[in-house]
């Protein structure tokens, strides 16, 4: 592993570090939209729920969506670049990572949406939390435990 | 997966912890900016707290694991040139990380007691602590040094 990060080829580089800053701040924008929602969980004031309801959201919005798709360009970029599309066999990481990715996204998806309503409800018709924004807080929780793991498998590369 | 490889999935998770708190202390310097009550400065700064946590995590295990990686591999040393410009750019940004904290603490701290006191009113020093370009521009070095960190993790310049 070491021997094949020491010899990769110059021109691997960049799309590597587009997809690892792309997976890191996704992982990131994950990160802060759980703590926010995870305070949002409870029943508190109002002003408080919509606070913590608006930063999930936008975190998920303006920074885990945007790296979201950055990490998809670069991993499909450096796919590309080490030949793995004209592998007849992938190993178990790369599927993984895959798997990770793409689901991952739709997680992303649904639970930007659920938590832009729960954030939009919470302003306009007031209240100690939403459903939505729990819902919403099940799936990023879930979206980045999964993206933990493929980042242990993206690095570490199981058999 | 030998010893190594997870070493490397360690110091990698590591390194995704680090950039987590560096987003998730980003958006709350970003959503605290324009902020003039002291009830929502506290309660911003209490998302930092996950931040603080993942930050110490993430700062030790990529140092720790980091020379660990560096003295089981055969391939590169301590004191290769990359190793050594990596060392100096986690220790600087671990400085400006630390200036970041001192500034924003200070914010939260300001805050609390505020909250504490009853005095929920828009104050002056508040304003200018969580609108402060200083502490804007210590978090901003600490990003951009960690941006660096990881283009040089990649790129391994001379090896």
């Amino acid at each position: 592993m070491s021997v094949l990060a020491l010899i990769r080829p110059d021109d691997w580089n960049f799309p590597l570090l587009v997809h690892v800053l792309g997976a890191v701040l996704l992982v990131g924008g994950l990160f802060t939209a759980v703590v926010a929602q995870f305070l949002g969980w409870r029943r508190q004031r109002t002003a408080d729920a919509v606070a913590y309801a608006r930063t999930a959201f936008r975190s998920l919005l303006f920074v885990a969506f945007p790296a979201w798709w950055i990490m998809r360009v670069g991993a499909e970029w450096i796919y590309r670049r080490e030949g793995w599309d004209d592998a007849e066999d992938e190993p178990a990481w790369l599927g993984i990572g895959y798997i990770t990715a793409d689901l991952g996204g739709l997680l992303l998806l649904v639970s930007i949406v659920l938590a832009g309503l729960a954030a939009r409800r919470l302003r306009v018709t007031g209240g100690e939390t939403s459903v939505l924004l729990r819902v919403s807080t099940v799936l990023v929780t879930i979206a980045l435990v999964a993206y933990v793991v493929a980042v242990w498998a993206m690095a570490g590369r199981p058999d | 997966m030998s010893f190594y490889d997870w070493l490397l999935a360690l110091h990698v998770l590591a390194a995704g912890a680090l950039v987590s708190a560096l987003v998730l202390y980003s958006v709350v310097i970003a959503a605290g900016w324009n902020l003039a009550l002291p009830s929502e400065v506290s309660r911003m700064f209490r998302l930092s707290r996950a931040g603080d946590a993942a930050f110490a995590v993430g700062s030790i295990g990529t140092i720790v694991l980091g020379i660990w990686l560096a003295i089981d591999s055969d391939d590169f040393q301590v004191w290769d040139g990359w190793v050594i410009a990596a060392l100096v750019l986690w220790a600087v940004a671990m400085e400006t990380g630390r200036r970041t904290g001192d500034h924003y603490n200070r914010a939260r701290d300001r805050a609390r007691a505020l909250v504490a006191e009853g005095r929920d009113t828009p104050d002056p020093e508040l304003g200018a602590l969580v609108g402060s370009s200083r502490g804007l521009a210590f978090h901003a070095a600490t990003v951009l040094l960690v941006l660096a960190l990881l283009v040089v993790m990649i790129y391994k310049p001379g090896a």
